[in-house]
């Protein structure tokens, strides 16, 4: 027999569904000021693996000649993303979802075990509760990267009346990097969590709106079967 | 499975699990819609607003010049632009635009004017600049394309400046504005930023006298703002109560701009 459980509470599907179109504008409009001056690559020596980004991406994106735009928008959006992001750990705190999110003692052997068996390497995977080890650390992750793109903004934002931000991050140029860093970070986490979500299939999906998850119970199914035989 | 439509959204009635399923589902979907949809058009009405004659769309504009009101608290003379010694400066000063250098530099005619309250005009020479006491600053010049550089300059405090020319008066307005000679560049400063005791009137570079592409003979240094409010060749300044005109504001960028 098939019954109906909570899983996610409204406010955290409200969090969720907000802060995905308000991150997708913070990345968006950060693009348009990072292409203003767009050193960073990746290589050894003077072999070239990735230039961030190739001209055909930017051609694609209509990020050329949009500092001023970029901007804008990236210091009005800031504060939605900011707030949410806040209340969100708030209200994980006061509500007690921290428990469900924060990894525990095991976490990262379980994560491993996760891993081998989401690529079908191992057979079982390991017991969870509402999110599963690797879930645990990436929702946690997810957090303090969070935390490190504001503190990093900031820091590259105000770097002298915030000087002892800046410094604590690295200084201009470090915090810059990590800056973008995290923000590569947040499109592969992006990538992989639609990926997962795609396998875990509609039940999974369907929870993150209605707040509900349909379980099949087997004690009640076999209450269910016909008693006079 | 029709059947199932029917029921589930009839009063009073008494669902079993999968009706329940259904209609909750329907349920919150529907609002889950309507919210996206809301929200793709709150994002379009932002993308469609006309853009104000300063470049930028009016409540995202709204929005940068409440950030300032809160960000010009933070400032103070206390806080400094850390500064570094004269080693850590480059040699080779990066030249970004020419905006109001194009035009020929007479250096013998060249003056500073300064436009006072009582609409006199001081006319100063670079010998009148070069007798107040000089200031050295090495600090991490930062463009607001992204990009940052050690540079060492040299020239007179304007705090120094508008104090030994008698413009106690004026410094108590809001706004300093400043253009070059042929009025094509000028920008507009909030006065505690101006008044800032790393502020200066800078006539050298790395020990030298500025070289033209570098605002020769007299430029402002900020270290408090953007590489764009770093005015090259001064030829006026003046005060103000309300916002001067700003080339980038202009363009869209934040009247601030500060650091």
């Amino acid at each position: 027999m098939k019954k109906i459980v909570k899983k996610h509470p409204l406010a955290i599907r409200w969090f969720h569904w907000i802060n995905f179109p308000v991150l997708a504008i913070m990345i968006w409009s950060g693009l348009l000021i990072y292409w203003a001056n767009d050193v960073y690559k990746i290589g050894f020596g003077s072999t070239l693996l990735l230039k961030f980004f190739p001209n055909s991406f930017y051609d694609a994106l209509h990020i050329s000649f949009h500092l001023a735009e970029g901007m804008a928008y990236h210091f009005v959006f800031m504060w939605l993303f900011f707030i949410n992001g806040f209340l969100y750990v708030l209200y994980t705190i006061l509500s007690g979802e921290w428990k469900y999110l924060l990894p525990g003692k095991n976490s990262f052997k379980e994560a491993w075990q996760v891993l081998l068996h989401d690529l079908h390497i191992r057979k079982m995977a390991p017991p969870q509760n509402k999110y599963n080890a690797a879930q645990q650390i990436a929702y946690s992750a997810i957090i303090i990267m969070g935390l490190g793109s504001i503190l990093t903004g900031l820091a590259i934002y105000k770097p002298t009346q915030l000087g002892w931000l800046c410094t604590l991050m690295g200084g201009y140029k470090f915090a810059r990097i990590i800056h973008f860093a995290l923000t590569i970070g947040y499109v592969l986490f992006f990538v992989i969590h639609v990926i997962q979500v795609m396998f875990a299939g509609w039940n999974n999906f369907r929870a993150m709106v209605t707040g509900f998850e349909v379980v099949k119970t087997k004690e009640e199914s076999a209450a269910e079967e016909p008693i006079n035989k | 499975m029709s059947n199932i439509f029917k029921n589930i959204f009839t009063k009073n009635k008494k669902l079993s699990t999968d009706e329940l399923i259904v209609k909750k589902t329907i349920i919150s979907f529907f609002f889950f819609f309507i919210l996206m949809g809301a929200g793709f058009y709150g994002w379009k009405w932002l993308r469609y607003q006309p853009e104000s004659a300063n470049g930028a769309r009016q409540p995202l504009r709204t929005v940068l010049d409440m950030n300032e009101s809160l960000f010009r608290r933070i400032l103070s003379n206390r806080h400094l632009t850390r500064e570094y010694s004269v080693e850590d400066a480059v040699k080779n000063v990066r030249v970004n635009g020419d905006l109001g250098l194009k035009s020929i530099l007479d250096t013998a005619s060249w003056r500073l004017y300064v436009i006072k309250k009582n609409g006199d005009t001081l006319s100063l020479t670079m010998d009148d600049i070069k007798k107040l006491p000089k200031t050295e600053i090495v600090f991490d010049f930062k463009c607001i394309e992204g990009w940052n550089q050690i540079t060492h300059w040299a020239g007179v405090k304007f705090s120094d400046f508008v104090h030994a020319y008698g413009l106690t008066y004026e410094t108590q307005m809001k706004y300093t504005g400043m253009s070059t000679p042929d009025k094509k560049y000028y920008v507009g400063i909030d006065m505690p930023s101006i008044m800032h005791p790393q502020t200066i009137l800078a006539y050298e570079m790395n020990g030298k006298p500025l070289p033209l592409n570098q605002g020769y003979p007299l430029r402002l240094i900020i270290p408090v703002k953007y590489g764009i409010k770093h005015l090259k060749r001064i030829g006026t300044i003046f005060f103000s109560n309300s916002r001067p005109p700003d080339y980038w504001f202009e363009r869209g960028y934040d009247y601030y701009s500060g650091l």
